[in-house]
């Protein structure tokens, strides 16, 4: 499942297996390669192994077998100071005794700089992440994106070339995280440096990651760019972590090449492509965004199969109407509508059709 | 309401026109009285059993009126002659006068203390003068010097004279080893009489020490605490906590048990050799005892003001600094101890402050260099001489005051967190 990333390889987990209790894995066999200047984002449920893997990178958790190598030395036995790795935590980590500017000049004074040149690297520092006017306040007098661009900061003061995030957008309200996302893939891009990011957020991994890797249960499910991972999902976990889904159970009919023919369990016959399922008559789960349902002929394919439908409701949310439908046994499909001048109103209690391209139906595991 | 602009010396007003500030007043009365009457209880417990009693020890320490009452004649003729006239004939009659008045009230005792607590081995002059004070005919001057030739000593006078009046400095004097000498002049005492000063001395630095070994036993204890899992945290909160579930005469007296010449701990070492049967350690009944059983006593209030604010340090400040490229050490002394001190601070204050004032202990196990102030004013209040007793807990207490301020300026008292 590894994908090797095209450019030269930075960061290596190689075969990494961790375990807390000698009993149970928290980390499965963990293959995965980062390139040299990649934004990769570890998503995944909490307890899925995401954040042990950072922390196993930055060196407070040590792999239970297994490589990690960086720039092609293993880190196994480096201990996290002489690692060079800049990370920002969750809850910004800022030395509370210590002023911003003092924060910043800790990571230079350990690696011995004289004053000037940390004077010149932290007010390069603070600039980049628009602080300059706060260098000297504390921690406790900053609201909290003021304190997460100081972590930004400091993490980036001491030039490493990969930075670790745990979260770090977390505590914030929903419009300042969607500003700091850019800002941080905007840094990213600027600096040229490696980041590995973890989050739960799915809609923070989408929006700033070259790459995905989407953790369970100890595994990575899925690596890949946001795209394929939203519009291609491989296996069913990814396909309900990721966005909004309707899944319908069902058997495979007929199967040549990537072309499936399902049957649901009231009988109707749907069209999908075959993602992971092997053989005919196996179970399947088939899996379709709710913005890619129509229900109007024109817009499906020719020759189609389509499913009876019955409107349940229809939920006003601005920019689209998100319309509950009942259909093949299940009466919480959702099929959503953009809010377009000549958008045709649906009423509850209405009889459709609903159909989709067979791309966008993907038969799964069950 | 109104259209133009508030002027803005004008204060502001409510609606219905009375002042802002006097309103706000009047809405809040009801409340602070009911908040008032809630903390009047234990204002009444403070006064009663705190603020009066150390005034009144305060004032004990400068007030003694045992000669002053029952000499008014002696005293009246002080106020007369100036410091330094050599008492005359009328100095000795009023001293026959009062001495006269004393053996009928039975008050001799009282007034020959007062002079004794400043010059020892008066109160028998006094006694002695006041049973044959109506025989003594004039003059007077050579019937006292014949009955004892100490009536002409002039330190005596310069005590009497001291002793005057009901308000003095005398138990200072005496509390800071100095004494009055026959011109009135104070001075220093001789050197095998100087007590107190080293005492005091004696007292802060072991208190010290006591502080220093505790903060130093206690840190990596209150460490352990803030970081292990709940279930062996526990267990070890537990034993932090024992002693102060155990009386403090059982805990002293398992300690003898333990230190004593022929205890246990004397017993293993020389049974694995350490020490030959000759060289058993003397470690109880002296200072070393009074150190060691302190240091076991006061250790929970070093540990739990520590453990309450590292409890609080989240890991990841030093995995940050960890992160950033710090050593360990590094990370402990820059991240980690600065934000333990306001634990450190509190600990520390309080550990001294109790070492400070340290009574039972010193007295059970201290023998006899492992004795504190605190004994020896409990010496001198066993001997009734409750002012010099006072003066020296006044001087205790200013002290210790010094000390808490020294520690506001140096660290600054709102940093101190107590649990």
């Amino acid at each position: 499942m590894a994908v090797t990333a095209g450019t030269d390889t930075f960061v290596e987990f190689d075969r990494v297996q961790k375990s807390y209790d000698g009993e149970t894995l928290v980390v499965k066999e963990l293959n995965l390669t980062i390139a040299k200047g990649e934004f990769l984002t570890m998503l995944g449920p909490s307890g899925s192994g995401k954040t042990t893997c950072l922390m196993m990178l930055a060196g407070f958790e040590t792999a239970t077998s297994g490589d990690i190598r960086l720039a092609g030395r293993p880190i196994n036995q480096v201990p996290p100071h002489k690692r060079g790795i800049g990370m920002v935590f969750q809850n910004y980590a800022l030395f509370p005794h210590m002023t911003v500017g003092e924060n910043l000049s800790f990571p230079l004074e350990v690696r011995g700089l004289a004053k000037a040149e940390r004077e010149v690297k932290i007010a390069r520092a603070l600039d980049m992440v628009q602080m300059g006017a706060f260098i000297s306040r504390r921690p406790s007098q900053l609201s909290g994106g003021q304190q997460q661009r100081i972590a930004l900061a400091r993490a980036l003061v001491f030039d490493p070339a990969l930075v670790l995030m745990d979260e770090p957008l977390g505590a914030l309200d929903k419009q300042l995280r969607e500003h700091m996302q850019f800002e941080i893939k905007h840094l990213h891009e600027s600096l040229g440096i490696t980041v590995v990011y973890v989050t739960h957020d799915q809609g923070e991994a989408l929006t700033m990651s070259d790459r995905i890797a989407v953790f369970n249960d100890g595994r990575i499910q899925q690596l890949a760019p946001p795209s394929d991972l939203y519009e291609r999902p491989e296996n069913s976990f990814v396909a309900s972590f990721i966005g909004e889904n309707n899944k319908l159970q069902g058997t495979i009919k007929e199967l040549s090449g990537d072309k499936a023919l399902v049957r649901l369990p009231t009988g109707e016959l749907i069209d999908a492509t075959a993602v992971n399922v092997k053989e005919k008559g196996a179970r399947t789960l088939v899996s379709i965004r709710p913005e890619r349902v129509e229900f109007k002929p024109e817009m499906m394919p020719p020759g189609a199969h389509t499913l009876d439908a019955e409107v349940v409701e229809v939920i006003y949310m601005g920019d689209i109407l998100r319309t509950v439908l009942k259909v093949a046994g299940s009466d919480d499909f959702v099929m959503k509508m953009r809010n377009t001048l000549g958008q045709t109103r649906l009423a509850p209690g209405q009889k459709i059709k609903v159909g989709w391209h067979p791309q966008d139906a993907r038969a799964l595991d069950p | 309401m109104a259209d133009t602009a508030p002027i803005a010396a004008a204060p502001l007003t409510t609606a219905d026109g009375r002042p802002l500030a006097e309103a706000l007043v009047a809405a809040q009365a009801r409340s602070r009285r009911r908040a008032f009457l809630l903390v009047v209880p234990l204002l009444l417990f403070v006064i009663l059993s705190f603020i009066l009693p150390i005034g009144q020890m305060l004032h004990r320490s400068i007030y003694h009126d045992g000669f002053s009452s029952n000499a008014p004649s002696v005293s009246a003729w002080f106020a007369a002659n100036p410091q330094g006239t050599e008492p005359d004939e009328a100095a000795f009659a009023a001293l026959v006068e009062d001495l006269r008045t004393m053996q009928a009230n039975r008050t001799a005792g009282e007034a020959g203390t007062r002079i004794n607590y400043v010059l020892p081995e008066s109160r028998s002059l006094f006694t002695k003068a006041a049973r044959e004070a109506k025989d003594l005919q004039p003059p007077y001057r050579e019937a006292f010097l014949a009955l004892d030739p100490k009536w002409g000593d002039p330190v005596l006078w310069e005590a009497m004279r001291a002793s005057a009046s009901p308000y003095t400095f005398d138990f200072y004097i005496v509390a800071t080893d100095f004494e009055r000498a026959g011109d009135g002049s104070i001075v220093r005492v001789t050197e095998n009489r100087q007590i107190y000063v080293y005492l005091f001395i004696k007292t802060f630095l072991l208190s010290g020490l006591i502080t220093l070994i505790c903060l130093v036993i206690g840190f990596p204890v209150a460490h352990l605490l803030a970081t292990l899992p709940m279930a062996k945290a526990n267990l070890l909160m537990i034993l932090v906590l024992l002693p102060f579930w155990t009386s403090l005469l059982v805990r002293t007296t398992s300690w003898m048990a333990l230190l004593q010449g022929e205890g246990v701990i004397n017993d293993l070492l020389v049974w694995i050799g350490a020490i030959s049967q000759e060289g058993r350690l003397r470690m109880i009944n002296n200072q070393t005892g009074t150190i060691i059983v302190m240091t076991h006593i006061l250790l929970p209030f070093m540990i739990l003001p520590l453990y309450s604010v590292m409890k609080v340090i989240p890991p990841s400040y030093a995995r940050a600094a960890r992160s950033l490229g710090a050593t360990s050490w590094t990370t402990f002394r820059r991240i980690y101890l600065p934000q333990t001190l306001p634990g450190i601070g509190a600990g520390a204050l309080l550990v001294f402050i109790l070492a400070v004032g340290y009574y039972i202990t010193p007295a059970l196990v201290g023998g006899a260099d492992g004795q504190l102030i605190s004994n020896l004013i409990d010496f001198h209040m066993d001997k009734s001489n409750w002012s010099l007793a006072a003066a020296l807990s006044a001087m205790l207490l200013v002290g210790v005051l010094v000390l808490y301020w020294l520690y506001d300026r140096l660290i600054g008292i709102d940093n101190l967190k107590l649990g």
